[in-house]
């Protein structure tokens, strides 16, 4: 038995003998044997354990704590509450970043969301914390919570991070009133909360003058520089240590109240700290995916050719703070329409302030837009596939752009093929199995933007031919450990087990944010620089050493293979990297590079990737229980490096997006605000008996111009286009078009 | 969490003498109780552990061909069981649909009769809810919610009860073994759990210091071994309580109905034996007018609160659906899925 499955669709693109190879995990054997060393495994010496406590309530004032209760309680340390709050160098509501959100650190004692922050109780282990919270017995003066989408509206200053709230082109109006047929589909998203395996934990110590931290996140050089600004320190003397995540989906980059109190504990206390949140404090103060009502209106010709796109997306945000879902940006992204906007406003709820979770405004969107697509395509009594190839965006929607690279047509013609799409009845409720089970069949576009961040790395070549990369690079579960290497091998011409990657840790250099699906198009170029500037170097010195059998073929003209540099025309004049160093007396030699977005590169080209999903689903005639048979995913994201992880991270995401359709929701009790769905039990995602047959294809896609190694990302991509494609099956086998997230059995009797 | 004494008896009388007093609660495998000492909604001032006890922990079959079950047998080793899942075979499948496996490996089956409501407000100990703190109130009463009771319901509390082996233990007849200050004493599983009525509160007969030591499952039930399922609702495929769930047996003589059993669960605070239903199918031939009709007799008294009434006629469809797959027989093998009306795939194609 080969060791390796191969990917079903194509030949993967090989950059050099590393990447394209389907590498097994570099850290697989040390999490699973539980030798990776998450945050909270940390116990440094003489450290205390941090509880905190969270508000019972959704709006009001905590009146009373009975903090004399428990501090006497024995092992407690000491309780934070507003009336000994540590300081902060920066004002409580203060934002030092882009990225800040306003956060609790007990400033006064107002309640603004359940599961707010309201004390912190450290105590000498964990059990004494935990009582002693509970004997703090908080009292309240509750108010009336605001809840759900039925309050006026505002115009939001931006939505997602930074975006305008209404983008246009063309003409709305005159695309809706003059097309032959008009759609209007309004779709409801819940709120869903950041449910990583790894809840939010850190372990402050400071040290000789700096504060070191074991705590998870997506973007360790931003963070410290966050941590070092509320706390008033150089950024250099604060050490984020975060080589695994036990997930992260965008809850865990920016700085958290809660986190600032434990390390302010740690100092007043004068020793280490470590504060894990709960499973229930993740519902509320770690961010969310906000709630959304979207109204999409299209317009089409007598052929189905859409006319217009009016994407209306109504956000659910924070009473206290902004952050919109920008769903509507779906409108810009997916389908080709002479007039297209793309609206937003925003409803003020008492909920903790919503934030990035995986395709953050592309999930919901898609969700939406996908079943509005099905409206359409039936209204026009097409195929829905048909439907989606006729409105074929050739060029950017909104910008017309040409595309860096769009493999979509072959995505969907792939993706079609494998899942037997042909032949799909195009009526509803006409397809059974031989248990009476209704059959339905649907498909979703999948898109998601190729964003760069920036990021750093170092290179460095040892004297035996061996060689090291540095930067802070995190895991959170994609496997950059192990697509990093590959990338690094093939940039110094060496085998994967050549190269050392040294990172986890923030003071090396800022490998960027782990987000946005663009970590490996841009942590991945920074080493393919920075292997590239060592390999320069040495082919300097290798040339302008008489000594060599390099000697004047200049830096330009030598291939870098093995662990030797070969001259480019002749292959029999070469040198072994460790022979080119030891002559030249070095030990060591360093190359740097940075990963970035070249300066004009967005003025030429739209970037996105692409993909659909077809998803077959089961549904029971009379008692409505779902089941998703059988979901294809084909997807084009440029080169692929490593096409086990890839695999990995788009079936993942599929598997969300069957999560975003039938199971995902926190239940809102609107007479009070509180969730009460807060634990695992109930707070409901996909187990592994809802995913029988989840296939991925990946499609070839060679990009010359998204940056120089061709990559776009995958991380997210793949919870975008299934949520909508089960949901269109499951009207293709009932007849029932279920527009409220997630689909309960109830929606789909007969009663 | 709250400092607590823990005590580890060696023998069940010493068992019950520790367990008598004021604040304790019986610990066995935790996969309740623990989950409520961490929300605060159980206090105990003294954990008495019943896991070491000797003799508890397997089960036994009975001269006459009937089936005592130890209160500490683990749920999966008990459906794993191939002669007691052919005997048996609803409480088996029902078994399966229940949890997870990593929680039915360590959940036992006394346990799982003394399971706690998952109605939130139980679990929350800053709201108020009659079960958990009497005359509290209930946060549930006028909350749409999907979740609660409808029959069996009062003003009082409106939870249900999250078993799934218990639905098939009242089908079966099951009988409770109860030991306590005062001896032991058999207490029919259909009179084991307690309506809410005015003290929710009380939610089994136990007495203070009673515990489960087994459940006895008679001979005659074993009558039903061909003709026997568990189906559920759930909003998921595994680790999920069931939105509404049935088990249904049948003896069949001659083409016609001998006898029937019919139980529901996720529809009131206790399994619900639907006795007038059982009496309805007894001599009719085994048809789906007969099952829909049986079904929806047993459903004749319930009522909704809010957001739950399509759970009425959900619960007969399902039984209906439940004595249907039982009629057509038995599986051969346990399916895939337990208690889905799905098929399932195999594991292994």
């Amino acid at each position: 038995m080969p060791d390796v499955t191969p990917l079903p669709a194509a030949t993967p693109i090989r950059m050099g003998s590393n990447a394209g190879q389907p590498r097994t995990r570099a850290d697989g054997l040390l999490k699973v044997t539980g030798r990776a060393t998450y945050a909270a495994d940390n116990h440094p010496a003489g450290m205390a354990q941090a509880v905190l406590v969270t508000a019972a309530i959704a709006r009001g004032r905590v009146t009373a704590m009975n903090v004399e209760a428990a501090r006497a309680h024995p092992g407690v340390v000491e309780v934070y509450t507003p009336a000994n709050r540590p300081e902060l160098a920066l004002e409580p509501d203060a934002k030092p970043s882009f990225f800040s959100k306003l956060t609790e650190t007990l400033q006064d004692d107002t309640v603004r969301y359940e599961g707010q922050p309201i004390a912190l109780v450290v105590a000498e282990t964990l059990e004494a914390a935990t009582e002693a919270a509970r004997l703090l017995a908080p009292q309240y003066a509750a108010e009336t919570a605001r809840v759900g989408f039925d309050l006026a509206p505002y115009a939001p200053e931006s939505v997602g991070f930074g975006f305008p709230i209404e983008m246009s082109k063309g003409d709305i109006a005159a695309g809706l009133s003059e097309a032959a047929s008009t759609t209007e589909t309004v779709v409801e998203t819940p709120p869903q909360y950041h449910n990583a395996m790894e809840t939010h934990a850190i372990v402050a110590e400071w040290k000789d003058g700096k504060l070191y931290l074991d705590t998870p996140t997506q973007a360790p050089g931003m963070s410290a520089a966050g941590f070092a600004a509320w706390l008033g320190l150089d950024p250099a003397d604060v050490v984020i240590r975060s080589p695994f995540l036990g997930g992260g989906f965008g809850s865990k980059a920016a700085v958290v109240g809660a986190f600032l109190l434990a390390i302010q504990a740690a100092k007043l206390l004068d020793r280490p700290v470590k504060l894990a949140l709960a499973r229930h404090q993740m519902f509320g103060h770690v961010f969310h995916r906000g709630a959304t009502r979207q109204t999409i209106k299209l317009g089409m010709d007598a052929e189905g050719r859409l006319t217009a796109i009016d994407h209306h997306t109504t956000a659910v945000t924070a009473a206290f703070e902004e952050f919109i879902e920008g769903a509507s940006g779906a409108a810009r992204t997916t389908y080709a329409a002479p007039a297209i906007r793309a609206s937003h406003d925003g409803v003020r709820n008492d909920v903790g302030v919503p934030g990035a979770m995986r395709a953050p405004g592309e999930a919901s969107g898609s969700a939406a837009l996908e079943i509005a697509a099905d409206v359409a395509a039936e209204a026009a009594g097409l195929d829905p596939l048909e439907f989606r190839l006729r409105n074929y965006a050739e060029t950017d929607p909104m910008s017309g752009l040409p595309y860096s690279s769009k493999a979509l047509r072959e995505c969907y013609a792939e993706g079609a093929r494998e899942f037997g799409w042909a032949g799909r009845p195009l009526a509803p409720r006409q397809m059974t199995d031989d248990a009476g089970m209704l059959v339905g069949w649907g498909v979703g576009t999948a898109t998601f933007p190729c964003p760069m961040f920036g990021a750093e790395a170092r290179a460095t070549l040892r004297a035996d031919g061996t060689a090291v990369i540095e930067t802070a690079l995190i895991d959170m579960g994609q496997g950059s450990w192990t697509a990093m290497a590959q990338i690094a091998a093939d940039s110094l011409g060496l085998d994967v087990e050549q190269v050392e990657i040294r990172g986890g840790v923030s003071d090396l250099p800022d490998s960027g944010v782990a987000g946005g699906s663009g970590y490996t198009a841009t942590l991945g170029l920074a080493i393919d620089n920075a292997g590239g500037d060592t390999i320069r170097q040495l082919a300097e010195i290798a040339s302008s050493d008489p000594d060599s059998p390099l000697h004047g073929t200049g830096n330009t003209r030598v291939v870098a293979r093995g662990g030797r540099l070969y001259a480019q025309d002749d292959e029999s004049r070469s040198e072994s990297y460790a022979d080119i160093l030891a002559r030249a007396g070095r030990e060591t030699l360093s190359g740097e590079g940075k990963g970035a977005r070249g300066e004009n590169d967005a003025n030429d080209h739209s970037f996105q990737s692409h993909g659909a999903v077809f998803a077959e689903v089961k549904v029971d005639p009379d008692l409505g229980q779902v089941r998703v048979t059988r979901l294809v995913g084909a997807f084009a994201a440029g080169r692929i490096i490593n096409p086990r992880m890839v695999e990995s991270q788009l079936s993942g995401g599929m598997i969300w997006g069957i999560s975003f359709a039938l199971h995902e929701g926190a239940e809102m009790d609107p007479r009070t605000g509180r969730i009460l769905n807060r634990d695992f039990g109930e707070y409901h995602v996909s187990v592994n008996s809802d995913a029988p047959s989840v296939k991925v294809l990946t499609i070839p896609e060679e990009d010359a111009f998204v940056n120089p190694l061709g990559v776009k990302g995958v991380g997210e991509i793949g919870v975008t286009g299934t949520a909508g494609a089960i949901a269109n099956a499951i009207w293709h086998a009932t007849g029932k078009r279920v527009t409220s997230y997630p689909i309960r059995l109830e929606e789909l009797l007969d009663l | 969490m709250k400092s607590f004494d823990y005590l580890r008896p060696e023998t069940l009388a010493d068992a019950i003498a520790a367990g008598g007093a004021p604040g304790a609660a019986y610990l066995a495998g935790g996969t309740n109780l623990v989950d409520l000492m961490k929300t605060g909604a159980a206090v105990p001032d003294r954990i008495v552990d019943i896991t070491r006890l000797p003799g508890l922990d397997r089960w036994e079959w009975l001269d006459d061909g009937g089936l005592r079950i130890g209160a500490l047998v683990r749920n999966s080793d008990l459906a794993h069981d191939v002669d007691v899942a052919q005997t048996f075979p609803a409480m088996a499948e029902a078994l399966l649909s229940g949890a997870s496996g990593q929680l039915r490996n360590a959940a036992t089956v006394g346990g799982n009769l003394m399971q706690a409501t998952r109605c939130p407000f139980f679990a929350d100990p800053t709201s108020s809810c009659n079960r958990r703190e009497a005359g509290s109130g209930c946060a549930a009463q006028g909350l749409s919610a999907r979740a609660f009771a409808v029959l069996g319901a009062s003003e009082a509390c409106i939870a249900t009860h999250p078993s799934d082996f218990c639905v098939a233990l009242a089908a079966l007849g099951a009988m409770v073994e109860v030991a306590g200050p005062d001896g032991t004493r058999a207490v029919a599983l259909t009179d084991f759990h307690r309506l809410p009525g005015a003290a929710p509160q009380t939610t089994t007969v136990l007495k203070p210091g009673e515990l489960v030591t087994a459940i006895t499952l008679p001979a005659a039930a074993a009558g039903f071994r061909r003709h026997a399922r568990y189906l559920k609702l759930r909003d998921r495929t595994s680790f999920a309580f069931a939105l509404v769930s049935a088990a249904a047996m049948l003896r069949i003589e001659d083409g016609i109905i001998a006898e029937a059993r019919l139980a529901f669960g996720g529809v009131a605070a206790k399994p619900w034996r639907a006795l007038d239903a059982e009496a309805a199918l007894k001599g009719a031939r085994p048809d789906a007018d007969a099952f829909a009709t049986a079904a929806a007799r047993a459903l004749e008294g319930a009522a909704a609160t809010a957001g739950n009434g399509f759970k009425i006629p959900l619960a007969a469809r399902i039984g209906a659906r439940a004595l249907t797959l039982a009629a057509a027989g038995t599986p051969a093998e346990m399916p895939v899925l337990p208690g889905s009306v799905h098929l399932g795939e195999p594991a292994h194609a």
